[in-house]
């Protein structure tokens, strides 16, 4: 994050009544700066401890704006095979959920300002106690949860205790969340709206681009919150055109693709970051 | 007591929960659909055309009612307790998984899908899926592990002979949870014109719930049946357990009944103590999968552990919400039968009763075993005999081919 970068956010903290999340200082940037975020996807312990640590401390510098870090589950049920194979790699390696809480924990000692979701499904976080887990993920710095397998009908179990520990819900709206619906989505959401490009896993196919712009307008109308746009989205032109009209660009699978095709862990870093330098550059001309 | 008893359907709740377990558990994608299909499955409950559809299929179609049989060779050889058998082998496609596969069927059907979709272990209930997407001229696609494609040869055949595309899954294990975890993933990316046949008692609400009023016809006719031939209810039900759609088929129409005894039966594989079983109430702890809470087999961190089990239609780390509820009501008794005495209990009543039973139900048997000398003759013990074992021959001389001096079948 750079100085000026720092400068921005710190202008926009003292203009706020409460203190803004991390959430809120990175949307409130790029909104002066006219871009959209580029939010980055990787399973934590992918492919191993060591190698992840180095994928996440470098996603900063590369342009990363938000991250998204997987906490891995057995039974990944609305991933495409790419992100189920992280998943697999990482808990061969031994990853577990309080490892993956130390790496958020171990990436805040250098970076105070990148904001961190942790994203997954439910068992694992009621496995580790969902109180127990809400403490740890918020000393360690963890800024929102986007849990796949919990829909609004359950906020009672982790979305209402999220927000009581300072952690934003992020809620996911999808193609067939239709307006009788969208209410009930909205109602608990904080951080920023997670859009589902397509009816999916993900790593599936693109989006089409006219109905997808179409949606994200009828979202805004119902939120003010920041809306992301993600699911399907590979290339820095795909990153480009949508970034134009949504307020955050997430790529997972294009990245996670990047580990299993390298071939050295120095290559998967290379190759990670790399990708998401284009992808940087790209959402930061988007709307010039 | 003349009258079979209507169990007024107190549970699950409006939000999908027996107690603590159930509910709706899935990615928003699939929610509105989910919505809609408790919907539609309410009004069909209540629909007597819907009904009538239901029991005309039941009836020509599937065979019903089935056989309550006195197995008096079985009850002389163990000397004690009464036996009878619940003859869903009888069934057309040899299970009790038909009964549950025409009744989501006609909801597809009167849903307006175009095209079926479902998990198998065993293949009994893919077979059944099979089956009637073929009577009802409605493409199917069925999602079976590889490690079951192997050992269920003779139902991946039937299968396709009746035009059903089977889908290997290599993830996992390739067994019953992986299919489950496929047929999710195609279900949430063909969400507008499929529907998902859920074959056991499992998944997000309204399925278990469903399964179960669709599975119940069990129970209800066991009750008639009994009360014609006795005069009175039966004293205790044993049901074997991976899902559990044919246990709970047989138990819901008596839970109001205190004095019937109920006993599900958990694979035990090679013993709970071993850690290679599919005994998720025996062995497991709650969590959450496939849309719903429930007894997991899973470690300390929540990652979901293998099932191990012979017979592949409980070869499953989870169980039915309902059952989860009604363990911890301590309103069913739950054990577990390892593989040998499964395989023991399957050769009794090859032997002594002319009848092949499926190695899923062999367990049951095997606790009819340990439990049916104990008893009196008074007492009246229903067993739920859910399937053939034609498709477990492979299987089964792969264990016990030697002694008969058979290598390959």
């Amino acid at each position: 994050m750079s100085a000026i970068q720092d400068k921005a956010m710190n202008t926009i903290a003292n203009q706020t009544m409460h203190n803004p999340t991390r959430l809120e200082h990175c949307f409130s940037t790029l909104k002066q700066q006219d871009r959209p975020a580029l939010v980055s996807y990787l399973t934590a312990g992918d492919p191993d401890a060591d190698t992840s640590r180095r994928l996440l401390h470098g996603l900063p510098a590369a342009g990363v704006d938000i991250i998204e870090l997987g906490m891995p589950f057995s039974d990944p049920m609305a991933d495409g095979p790419a992100i189920q194979k992280a998943a697999q790699r990482a808990l061969n390696n031994g990853q577990t959920q309080a490892k993956t809480l130390d790496m958020v924990r171990t990436f805040r000692e250098q970076d105070s300002i990148t904001p961190i979701v942790l994203m997954g499904y439910y068992n694992p976080i009621y496995r580790y106690g969902v109180e127990r887990f809400l403490t740890d993920a918020a000393h360690a710095g963890v800024d929102g949860l986007i849990v796949v397998d919990l829909p609004p009908e359950h906020d009672e179990e982790l979305c209402q205790p999220a927000f009581r520990h300072g952690i934003d819900f992020i809620r996911l709206a999808t193609p067939t969340t239709d307006a009788k619906r969208l209410p009930r989505v909205l109602a608990n959401a904080s951080g920023f709206i997670y859009y589902v490009s397509v009816a999916g896993v993900t790593g599936g196919n693109a989006p089409t681009p006219e109905r997808l712009e179409a949606s994200v307008s009828r979202l805004r109308k119902d939120t003010e919150l920041p809306i992301a746009v993600g699911f399907g989205i590979r290339t820095a032109q795909q990153a480009s055109t949508i970034g134009r009209y949504s307020d955050a660009v997430v790529v997972g699978s294009a990245l996670v693709d990047c580990i299993e095709h390298a071939t050295t862990p120095d290559d998967a870093v290379e190759r990670v970051h790399g990708l998401v330098s284009e992808l940087a550059e790209s959402v930061r001309a988007c709307r010039r | 007591m003349n009258q079979p008893v209507d169990v007024s359907p107190s549970l699950p709740d409006a939000n999908g929960l027996f107690g603590n377990f159930g509910g709706r558990f899935v990615a928003e994608t699939l929610m509105p659909l989910i919505l809609e299909l408790q919907d539609e499955y309410t009004t069909a409950k209540n629909d007597p055309e819907f009904q009538r559809n239901l029991a005309y299929f039941q009836g020509d179609y599937v065979g019903r009612p089935s056989p309550l049989y006195f197995a008096e060779r079985l009850t002389e050889h163990f000397g004690g307790a009464s036996i009878y058998l619940k003859r869903e082998e009888l069934n057309h496609t040899g299970a009790h998984k038909i009964n549950n596969c025409i009744g989501q069927v006609l909801l597809a059907k009167q849903m307006g899908k175009k095209r079926i979709i479902a998990e198998t272990g065993a293949g009994m209930h893919g077979v059944a899926t099979a089956t009637v997407a073929a009577r009802f001229g409605l493409p199917c696609v069925i999602y079976m592990g590889t490690t079951d494609i192997e050992r269920q040869q003779t139902n991946v055949f039937r299968m396709k002979l009746l035009g059903a595309e089977i889908v290997p899954v290599t993830s996992g294990t390739g067994t019953l949870k992986d299919a489950m975890n496929e047929a999710l993933r195609d279900w949430v990316t063909n969400v507008d014109d499929t529907f998902y046949i859920i074959g056991t008692v499992a998944g997000p609400h309204p399925y278990p719930a469903m399964v179960r009023d669709f599975q119940a016809v069990i129970g209800h006719e066991t009750r008639a049946q009994m009360l014609e031939k006795h005069g009175r209810l039966p004293d205790s039900l044993v049901a074997c357990v991976g899902g559990g759609s044919n246990a709970i088929g047989l138990f819901y129409p008596f839970l109001d009944d205190p004095d019937v005894h109920m006993v599900g039966v958990e694979a035990g594989g090679k013993g709970v103590k071993s850690g290679l079983h599919a005994a998720s109430l025996n062995g497991g702890t709650p969590g959450v999968l496939h849309g719903n809470r429930t007894y997991l087999l899973q470690d300390e961190d929540g990652q979901i552990t293998d099932a191990h089990s012979i017979s592949a239609g409980l070869d499953y780390p989870g169980i039915g919400p309902e059952h989860a509820w009604l363990h911890e009501q301590k309103r069913v008794e739950y054990v577990s039968a390892t593989d040998d005495e499964a395989l023991e209990a399957f050769q009794i009543c090859c032997r002594k009763e002319g009848i092949i039973p499926a190695l899923e139900t062999a367990h049951a048997l095997a606790e009819v075993a340990k439990r049916a000398p104990q008893l009196p003759r008074e007492h009246l013990m229903v067993i739920n005999l859910s399937g053939r074992g034609d498709k477990d021959m492979t299987s089964v001389a792969h264990h016990l081919g030697d002694k008969f001096g058979v290598k390959n079948v």
